[in-house]
C-alpha cells in the first residue's frame, strides 16, 4: 500500500507515492535524489541526516515521509546554490571544520538552527547546540570555530 | 533502519483518533515519533497501524488555566523549554525540557509522546510527578484524568486504555517562594537520564513547609522519595538537613532497580542519593 | 608567493563539494536497474548451522534472489588474511564469505537477499529459517587461550592463531637485578572505529566483457582490487575498484570484507548492479574492531627511576576469523615499539593472537602503537610513584637523547630522528606544568581530586620499506606511486595510488607541486581512488599517505623540474647548468628577464614544436617511491582532569599537545588531524568500549550504548608543534594521522590516576566510566 505525499524540498514541490513506513531521509535521498543528507546511524543519535523541517532542525531518519507530507524541508543543497556559499559553509571551509565531510551537511544544518535561535553563541553554547551531531574526524574544535566565525559574519556580533 | 510494513492513518481530531484506535486492534498513536520510530527502525516495535495525531492543532501549545498551566500533548520539548508561561508557573519543567536528548529531538519530540512511552529514563515524567501534574485523557466513553504519579504503570507501560488519547497535561503552579530544580546525570551516549532528580521545596518562615521529591532512571517508574520529603518537612534546609534528607532516599527505592552495562542497580541507587542532594541544594537556593 | 605555499595553512581544495552536499559517497550512487542486498546475520556467537531454509524468502514481494553459503561453493574463494607474520606458527583457518556449517560471531553472514528495494530485502530476511545448534562461547582473549575453552576452529588448538615474540638485551636478568619493579594487568578494550559513513559496496558486472566494477568504501582500492581478484577469480585487469568519496575509515575500511565479496557475487549471478550498505547496528557487529588486548606487563627500574627492563605477555583477541591485516597489528606494529621514546635496554614480549567469539579485530587508528604507548606510559607512571619522583622527571631521565640520523633500540628497529626531551619541555611549558602542580596541591588541600597526566610517545609510521614488509610477512608492498601530468595550458593532474578519505591530500599534494615548480595550487587537481585511472598504490593508513605517497609526488615533480630546466635551457639557448629556477620561472643565471615560466615549458613540451635533440614530448613524470625506513613522529601531551569523588564522573579540563611530525605542508590540516586524533584517544580512556556479554552478544550494540565523544564533553584542545625533519624523506615529513590517538589515551588515564592516587586508587580498567571510578574510590576507602 502506498500513499501520495507532497513535500516542498528546497522550495520545490516533490510528489511521490510512498510506503507509509518510509523514513523521510529515504524520501529525500531516493525519491528527491538529494544525497547530501546522509544516514550515519539507525538510532537517531548521529545527526548526519539533520534537515530543517518546517523551519526547525529535525533528524530526517526519525520522521516518516507521510508525517512530513505537506511540510517544507530544507536540506544542505537548499542552503545555497553551491557556488555562492552560505556563511556557515564558507566558515566550515575557512576553519577546516570538516575532514571526511560525511557529518558536515547535518552539522551545518544543526548549526544553522543554532544560530537562528542564538545569533551570538559562546563556544560553550555552540558545543551544547551541537550535542546531537557526531563527528569522528575533527574533534569538534574547528567546527566550533567555524560556527563562531559564521555567527560573526552573519552579524551576530 | 527499515521499519516493517504499517498502515498509516492521519487523524484530524481527537475523536477521530479515538475512533481509529478503536477500529484497528494494536494500533499505536504517532505524535512526534521520537519514542516509537527508533524502536520501529530496529524492528523492536512493529505496530500494524499508526494513527498520526501530529497535525491536531488542538493538542498543541501551552495555556494558562485555573491554578496553573495546561500543556497540550503535542507540545514539543523545545516549545516547553522556551515557553514564558512554563517559565512563570513551573520553570523546573522548562529546565528539564532543555535537557531532553538534543536540539533536533527537542524540536520534534512531544511531552505527550515522551510520557506515554513511559521510559523511566525520560526527564519529563519525573518532573511532572514531582509537580503533581494531571494527565487529561479522552476515550470512547469521554474524558478522564490520571494523576502523573499513576500514569506510568511499569517499564514502558502506561495507564491508558488501548483506545484512549492523552490530550493534555495540567500542571499546577509552583507556589511563589518555592524553589524547584531538576538535575540530571545524562548517559553520555543516549542522553537519557541515568538518574534524574526533581525537587520542589516550599519555604515559609525559614523552614520547609512542604517538599516534593521524585527520582527517575532508577526504578521502572518515577519514584517518589517520601522519606526524603518527610525528612525535609519542617527542616531549616541547612546543608546538614539536606544531607540527611538526601541520604534517606535509599529507603524509598525498594522496587526493582534498573541496571545496565553503564550503571548497575547499586550505582544508580547511590547516585539517586547524590543527585537528590544536588537537586535539593539547587531548589533550596532558589526558594524564598 | 608560490615558494611559500609549502607550510601554508590554506583552506582545503576538496571542501566545496563536501560543504554543499554535492560529494558522492558509495551509498549515494544509483545505477539503472540497481537492486539492493540485505545480509542475514547470525544471532549466535558460536553455533553449528544445522539447516537453512531460504525458500520462504524467495517468494516475498520484490525479492529477486536468495543465496546461502552453498550457492557460493566453487564460485567464491575464502576470505584471505594478508599479513602472514613469520616465525609465529600462524594458523589461517578457512573464512568463508557466507558461513555454511558454523558461525563464530554475532553478525557472521549466513544468507543474502537481493530485492528491488532495501525495505523489501530486509522484510524477506525474516522469512529465512535457520536452525542453529549453539556452542560454548568465549569472549576474553586470555580465557580463549586456556585449556578447555570452547574451540572456534578445529585446527587451531587453544584458539591460538599465532605466538610471536620480541626480545632485546636480557630482560630476565634486568628484572632479577632491579631495585624497583612495577606491574599491571591492562585491558585495552575493544573499540569500534565508527567512521561516520557506514561501509557500502556497489557491484556491477559486465558479463559480455567479463568486467567487474566495485564501488567500495575502501581506504585502499588497489588492495581491494587485488583481493577481489583472489576471492572472485575475476582477473585483476578486469576488475575496477572505485573508492569514491569515503567518509572516514580509521583502519576499519582497510580490510576486504565478506560483504564486498557477497555483493560482487550477487551482481555476477544476476547480471545487474547490486548495492549493499550496512546499517550502523550492522557496522557495530561486523566492521572490524580495534585493540582487544589483555596485557600482563612489568617494568624494572633502578631506585632512581632509570628504566632497565620491560616484560610483557599479551593476549590479543582476533575475533572469530583473521581479518586482512590482523596478525601484524599486535606484533610488528606493537611489539617492535616497546622501547617507546625511552632507553630500555632489556625487552621481552610474548604476544598470543587468539580467536574469540567476537567481531574480527584489525587495524584501528594507531593500530598496535596505542597499545604499546599505553602500557609504557602507565608503567612509567607506576615507576615514578614507586620511586617517589615526578612522572615528568622520570620520563626526562629515560628519554633517548636527541638524534638526527638514526637510533637503534632494543627491539631491533632504527628510529629516524628525534628530540623527545624538547617535545616534553615544550609540552610542560605550554601546560604551565609547575603551576599546575601548585594548583593541584591547593586543590587537594581543598579536598578536590585534581590530576595531571603526562605522556611521551614515539610512533612508527610512513609504512614502509617494501623489503621490510616482505620480511615481516605483509603480503604486499608498501611503496607508493604518483604520476604528475602537465597539460598544455600549464594545469596539472596528479594521479596517486593512495586513497585519502578526509586527510586533505588533494590540498597538501597540490601544495607540494606548487612549491616545487611554482604553479598555483588551484591549477593542480589530485586524482585518487579509482584503480582504472590511478597508478598502483597500497593505500591510506598507518599515517603513510603524506610520508610515502607525498614523497612519490615530490620525486615525480622533481623529474618534471629537471626536464623543464633542460627544455628551458634549449629554448633560452643556454646550457642547462646555467639555468636557475625561482618562483615558477626558469632563467639564465644573471638574466632573470630571460626566462620561461613553467606554463611556457608545459605548452612547448605538449606541442613539441621545438624540443632538444632526443627529448620526448610531453611534460609528465611518474615515480615509485619505496621508503628507505619508516618515519617516527613523536611528542608529549599533558592533560588535567578533575574527578567528582561522589559520582566518579571525570571532567577533562585541559589538554595540551606537542607533536613533532617534521615539516608541515599545511599546518591547519596537521592541527585538524591532531584534534581528531586526540579526541579518538580520549574516547577509550573515558567512554568508549565494545562490551560483549558471556553469550557473545554485543551489549553496546548501537550509538545509544557505545559512547562516542561529543562536542559538549570536551575542552578546548591546546595544540603545539616542534619540527624535527626525517633525515631520509625527500621533504622531511613524517605523518600525523595517528599521533593524537596514540598519545591521548594514556595521558588522560594517567591524569585520572594522578587525581585518585591520594585516595589510594592506583588502577581502574578503561574506559574510566563513572561507576568504575566510583567503585575504585569506595573500594580503596574500604581498605580494598
Amino acid at each position: 500500500m502506498t500513499i501520495p505525499v507532497e513535500i516542498t524540498i528546497n522550495g520545490k514541490a516533490c510528489a511521490g507515492e510512498v510506503e507509509p513506513r518510509q523514513l523521510l531521509v529515504h524520501f529525500i535521498r531516493e525519491n528527491a535524489g538529494l544525497t547530501g543528507t546522509k544516514v550515519g546511524c539507525d538510532t537517531s543519535q548521529c545527526g548526519t541526516c539533520t534537515v530543517q523541517l518546517d523551519g526547525v532542525s529535525a533528524k530526517a531518519c526519525t520522521v516518516l515521509t507521510v508525517q512530513a507530507s505537506g511540510s517544507s524541508v530544507t536540506t544542505i543543497e537548499g542552503l545555497s546554490d553551491g557556488v555562492d556559499l552560505h556563511p556557515l559553509q564558507e566558515a566550515f571551509w575557512n576553519n577546516h571544520g570538516l575532514q571526511c565531510g560525511f557529518c558536515t551537511p547535518g552539522m551545518i544544518m544543526a548549526a544553522n538552527e543554532l544560530l537562528s535561535r542564538n545569533p551570538s553563541p559562546s563556544r560553550e553554547e555552540i558545543r551544547h547546540g551541537l550535542e546531537g551531531n557526531i563527528c569522528r574526524c575533527t574533534g569538534y574544535q574547528n567546527i566550533v570555530s567555524a560556527v563562531e566565525d559564521a555567527a560573526k559574519s552573519m552579524g551576530g556580533r | 533502519m527499515f521499519p516493517a510494513q504499517i498502515t498509516y492513518r492521519r487523524a484530524g481530531s481527537v475523536a477521530e483518533a479515538v475512533q481509529l484506535l478503536s477500529d484497528n486492534e494494536g494500533a499505536k498513536l504517532l505524535a512526534g515519533g521520537h519514542s516509537l520510530l527508533p524502536l520501529m527502525k530496529l524492528r523492536l516495535a512493529a505496530p500494524a497501524t499508526l494513527v498520526d495525531i501530529g497535525r491536531i492543532e488542538a493538542l498543541k501549545g501551552v495555556s494558562a488555566s485555573d491554578g496553573g498551566i495546561t500543556i497540550g500533548a503535542l507540545t514539543t520539548h523545545a516549545e516547553i523549554a522556551g515557553s514564558d508561561l512554563v517559565q512563570q508557573h513551573a520553570s523546573v519543567l522548562a529546565e528539564a525540557a532543555a535537557l531532553v536528548g538534543d536540539p533536533a529531538v527537542r524540536n520534534r519530540g512531544t511531552i505527550g509522546g515522551s510520557v506515554s512511552h513511559a521510559d523511566p529514563a525520560s526527564d519529563q515524567p519525573t518532573v511532572l510527578t514531582a509537580l503533581g501534574a494531571t494527565f487529561n485523557v479522552t476515550g470512547p466513553g469521554g474524558d478522564r484524568s490520571i494523576a502523573a504519579a499513576d500514569f506510568a504503570t511499569g517499564l514502558l507501560e502506561n495507564a491508558l486504555e488501548e483506545n484512549e488519547v492523552l490530550t493534555s497535561i495540567s500542571v499546577p503552579s509552583v507556589p511563589s517562594g518555592a524553589g524547584a530544580a531538576y538535575v540530571k546525570f545524562s548517559h553520555p551516549a543516549s542522553r537519557y537520564a541515568v538518574v534524574g532528580a526533581a525537587a520542589i521545596l516550599t519555604v515559609s518562615g525559614g523552614t520547609c513547609s512542604s517538599a516534593s521529591v521524585v527520582v527517575g532512571g532508577v526504578e521502572a517508574t518515577p519514584a517518589r522519595a517520601s522519606s526524603v520529603e518527610a525528612a525535609l518537612a519542617g527542616s531549616d534546609l541547612s546543608d546538614s538537613a539536606l544531607d540527611a534528607a538526601a541520604a534517606a532516599v535509599a529507603g524509598d527505592l525498594n522496587g526493582d532497580p534498573m541496571s545496565d552495562v553503564f550503571a548497575s542497580a547499586e550505582y544508580r541507587r547511590a547516585m539517586a542519593s547524590v543527585y537528590v542532594r544536588r537537586a535539593l541544594g539547587a531548589a533550596a537556593s532558589r526558594a524564598g | 608567493m608560490t615558494t611559500r605555499i609549502f607550510g601554508s595553512g590554506i583552506r582545503r581544495r576538496e571542501d566545496p563539494r563536501l560543504i554543499t552536499g554535492r560529494a558522492s559517497y558509495t551509498d549515494d550512487i544509483k545505477l539503472p536497474g540497481m537492486l539492493h542486498a540485505a545480509i542475514l546475520r547470525s544471532p549466535y556467537a558460536h553455533a553449528n548451522i544445522t539447516s537453512i531454509d531460504a525458500s520462504g524468502a524467495a517468494s516475498q514481494p520484490g525479492v529477486v534472489a536468495v543465496y546461502t553459503g552453498a550457492d557460493t561453493d566453487g564460485v567464491l574463494n575464502g576470505m584471505p588474511c594478508a599479513w602472514l607474520i613469520p616465525g609465529s606458527d600462524l594458523k589461517t583457518p578457512a573464512h568463508p564469505a557466507i558461513a555454511k556449517d558454523k558461525v563464530r560471531y554475532v553478525g557472521d553472514a549466513v544468507a543474502v537477499v537481493v530485492a528491488e528495494t532495501r525495505y523489501q530485502a530486509e522484510d524477506a530476511l525474516e522469512h529465512i529459517a535457520v536452525d542453529y545448534e549453539p556452542l560454548g562461547v568465549v569472549v576474553s582473549p586470555k580465557a580463549a587461550a586456556q585449556d578447555g575453552a570452547p574451540q572456534l576452529h578445529e585446527d587451531v588448538p587453544n584458539n591460538i592463531a599465532f605466538t610471536w615474540a620480541v626480545a632485546g638485551g636480557d630482560a630476565d636478568a634486568a628484572f632479577a637485578d632491579a631495585a624497583v619493579t612495577v606491574s599491571d594487568t591492562i585491558t585495552l578494550q575493544r573499540l569500534i572505529a565508527n567512521p561516520m559513513e557506514p561501509r557500502s559496496a556497489l557491484a556491477q558486472w559486465n558479463a559480455p566483457m567479463g568486467e567487474l566494477t566495485l564501488w567500495n568504501t575502501s581506504q585502499n582500492p588497489h588492495i581491494a582490487r587485488f583481493l577481489t581478484c583472489v576471492v572472485t577469480g575475476v582477473p585483476e585487469h578486469k576488475i575496477r575498484v572505485i573508492a569514491p568519496e569515503v567518509g572516514g575509515g580509521f583502519g576499519s575500511k582497510i580490510p576486504y570484507y565478506p560483504d564486498e565479496a557477497i555483493t560482487s557475487f550477487c551482481a555476477m549471478k544476476l547480471g545487474v548492479p547490486v548495492k549493499w550498505t550496512e546499517t550502523r547496528s550492522e557496522n557495530y557487529q561486523i566492521t572490524t574492531q580495534g585493540r582487544d588486548h589483555i596485557e600482563e606487563v612489568e617494568m624494572a627500574a633502578t631506585s632512581d627511576g632509570v628504566i632497565t627492563g620491560l616484560r610483557t605477555t599479551v593476549y590479543a583477541g582476533m575475533g572469530g576469523y583473521l581479518s586482512t591485516a590482523s596478525p601484524g597489528i599486535p606484533t610488528i606494529l606493537h611489539g617492535l615499539m616497546y622501547s617507546g621514546p625511552y632507553n630500555i635496554p632489556n625487552i621481552s614480549g610474548t604476544i598470543y593472537g587468539v580467536f574469540n567469539n567476537g567481531c574480527p579485530v584489525d587495524a584501528y587508528r594507531g593500530a598496535g602503537r596505542p597499545e604499546a604507548t599505553n602500557l609504557l606510559e602507565r608503567l612509567v607512571d607506576l615507576v615514578a610513584a614507586a620511586v617517589g619522583q615526578d612522572p615528568a622527571e622520570v620520563r626526562r631521565k629515560n628519554l633517548i637523547p636527541k638524534f638526527e640520523n638514526g637510533h637503534d633500540v632494543a627491539t631491533g628497529i632504527t628510529y629516524d630522528s628525534g628530540d623527545y626531551e624538547a617535545a616534553l619541555d615544550s609540552a610542560l611549558s605550554a601546560a604551565g606544568y609547575e603551576s599546575l602542580r601548585a594548583e593541584q596541591a591547593q586543590a587537594r588541600a581543598d579536598g578536590r581530586c585534581v590530576g595531571v597526566g603526562v605522556s611521551s610517545y614515539v610512533e612508527i609510521c610512513g609504512l614502509g620499506p617494501s623489503q621490510v614488509a616482505g620480511a615481516v610477512g605483509f603480503q604486499g608492498g608498501l611503496w607508493e606511486s604518483a604520476i604528475v601530468r602537465f597539460h598544455p595550458t600549464g594545469k596539472v593532474h596528479v594521479m596517486i595510488g593512495s586513497s585519502p578519505h578526509g586527510q586533505g591530500e588533494e590540498t597538501t599534494f597540490a601544495q607540494i607541486i606548487a612549491s616545487e615548480v611554482g604553479v598555483d595550487v588551484d591549477d593542480v587537481d589530485v586524482i585518487h581512488g579509482d584503480t582504472d585511472n590511478t597508478p598502483m598504490g597500497w593505500g591510506t593508513y598507518g599515517s603513510r599517505t603524506t610520508a610515502v605517497s607525498g614523497a612519490a609526488v615530490a620525486v615525480a615533480v622533481r623529474k618534471i623540474k629537471d626536464k623543464s630546466r633542460a627544455l628551458a635551457a634549449h629554448l633560452l639557448e643556454a646550457a642547462p647548468e646555467d639555468i636557475e629556477y625561482e618562483d615558477g620561472r626558469f632563467f639564465v643565471r644573471g638574466s632573470p628577464d630571460q626566462h620561461k615560466t613553467i606554463q611556457d615549458i608545459a605548452l612547448m613540451a605538449n606541442v613539441a614544436w621545438n624540443m632538444p635533440e632526443g627529448m620526448e614530448p610531453g611534460l609528465e613524470a611518474s615515480a615509485f617511491y619505496d621508503p628507505p625506513n619508516f618515519t617516527y613522529p613523536f611528542g608529549a601531551h599533558v592533560a588535567v582532569v578533575e574527578v567528582d569523588p561522589e559520582t566518579g564522573r571525570i571532567d577533562l579540563q585541559r589538554y595540551v599537545a606537542v607533536d613533532d611530525c617534521g615539516p608541515q605542508i599545511n599546518p591547519m590540516i596537521v592541527e585538524g588531524q591532531v584534534h581528531g586524533g586526540i579526541v579518538q584517544g580520549v574516547g577509550p580512556a573515558l567512554w568508549e568500549g565494545a562490551v560483549y556479554d558471556d553469550d557473545g552478544q554485543l551489549v553496546t550494540g548501537s550509538m545509544l550504548d557505545y559512547a562516542l565523544p561529543r562536542a559538549d564533553l570536551l575542552p578546548e584542545l591546546e595544540v603545539h608543534s616542534n619540527t624535527t625533519p626525517s633525515p631520509h624523506h625527500p621533504l622531511g615529513v613524517k605523518g600525523i594521522g595517528e599521533a593524537g590517538t596514540i598519545a591521548s589515551t594514556p595521558t588522560v588515564y594517567n591524569a585520572v590516576m594522578d587525581a585518585l592516587r591520594p585516595l589510594g586508587v592506583t588502577r581502574v580498567d578503561m574506559p574510566l566510566t563513572p561507576e568504575k571510578v566510583w567503585r575504585a574510590i569506595n573500594d580503596a576507602r574500604n581498605g580494598g
